[in-house]
């Protein structure tokens, strides 16, 4: 890394070890008050996967996608709206926009990981931000699941208009977040901190009819 | 349900996620400082108001957040095409006009969402040329 690089950018790890106490966006509305249990009559079940590292690159993508491929082991998705998933599906990179895509990481690695990248990156013209504190990933699980969000988004999330490995970014709930569908059985939504808890209560409104349970 | 092309998601999108943003193809002048104030004042303030085919500057604002453009008809309100920003338009006023005179009306290609629909622009046109 050159020393330009290195001075230009703040780089510095937002979550350090223990000492500071962290909280996702739904400690309060999902965590410490009361939520619905998942019974049998569950036809959805709501989970937050809280606290994973965020990191949003920008730049050009033939430079990104050989500088991500030397360090995660897989590439930018080709396409856009498309999501790429490592082998054992715990890393994902998604398409936002020509210039932009989103990499969910394991919470605590996104540190090492942005480091790694701006070494790899060089003086290559590009950026990282770590976005972990500003929202958090939601997953959808259920028969039911796609029914509720037919009732939340006007994106059409039939299978054959959303595949597997498909993400947008869209309406949803008269607010906005991230849909995408890792794999057959699983919904993934990425939520922004300040909507969390409205999306939150409208999912568990939506879903009251699906008996819809929240796994801790 | 009214959906619109984005050429960068390249694939309709709910008209909710677009915001219009005005004219497109506005050029900044080049020395704004050798400019009358005639010049920067059409630059700055004034914009076009066509009749019939018109081409405007869009975001997709909850999306990829990308501006692109659309050549729309302010009579019918048919999208004609949509295309990136720094691209020329394949359908203007001139390009319909032409087609109509060779009594050669084509489908404009550009905007998925106007199959069939350019040939009411074109009516809408020669209407108001008559």
């Amino acid at each position: 890394m050159s020393d330009s690089t290195a001075t230009r950018a703040n780089v510095y790890d937002v979550r350090p070890a223990s000492e500071v106490p962290a909280e996702s966006p739904l400690a309060w509305s999902c965590h410490t008050s009361g939520r619905p249990s998942v019974s049998a009559n569950s036809r959805v079940v709501l989970r937050e996967r809280a606290m994973l590292g965020h990191l949003i690159l920008r730049g050009g993508a033939i430079v990104l996608d050989e500088a991500v491929r030397g360090v995660l082991g897989f590439g930018l998705p080709a396409r856009p709206n498309a999501l790429s998933l490592s082998d054992d599906g715990e890393r994902s990179i998604q398409w936002l926009s020509p210039d932009e895509w989103l990499v969910i990481v394991p919470g605590g690695e996104e540190f090492a990981l942005e480091q790694r990248l701006r070494e790899a990156l060089g003086d290559a013209h590009y950026a990282i931000v770590n976005v972990g504190g500003g929202q958090t990933l939601l997953e959808l699980e259920g028969d039911k699941a796609r029914e509720l969000l037919m009732k939340s988004t006007p994106y059409d999330v039939h299978p054959d208009a959303f595949p597997v490995g498909k993400g947008v970014t869209t309406v949803f709930a008269k607010s906005s977040l991230i849909l995408r569908r890792p794999d057959e059985a699983r919904w993934e939504l990425v939520v922004r901190r300040s909507f969390a808890d409205y999306l939150y209560r409208w999912l568990l409104d939506a879903g009251a009819e699906y008996a819809i349970g929240v796994e801790q | 349900m009214f959906h619109i092309y984005c050429p960068y998601c390249e694939e309709l999108r709910e008209e909710e996620e677009f915001h219009p943003k005005g004219q497109a193809h506005i050029e900044r002048p080049k020395d704004p400082e050798a400019c009358s104030d005639e010049e920067w004042g059409d630059y700055l303030f004034f914009r076009d108001n066509p009749r019939g085919i018109h081409h405007e500057l869009w975001v997709h604002a909850v999306g990829c957040r990308k501006f692109f453009n659309i050549t729309r008809n302010t009579v019918t309100y048919d999208i004609l095409e949509t295309y990136k920003m720094g691209e020329q338009p394949r359908v203007t006023a001139e390009s319909l006009a032409s087609q109509q005179t060779q009594g050669n009306v084509q489908v404009a290609s550009g905007g998925q969402q106007t199959v069939g629909a350019s040939s009411a622009a074109a009516e809408a046109i020669k209407g108001e040329q008559a």
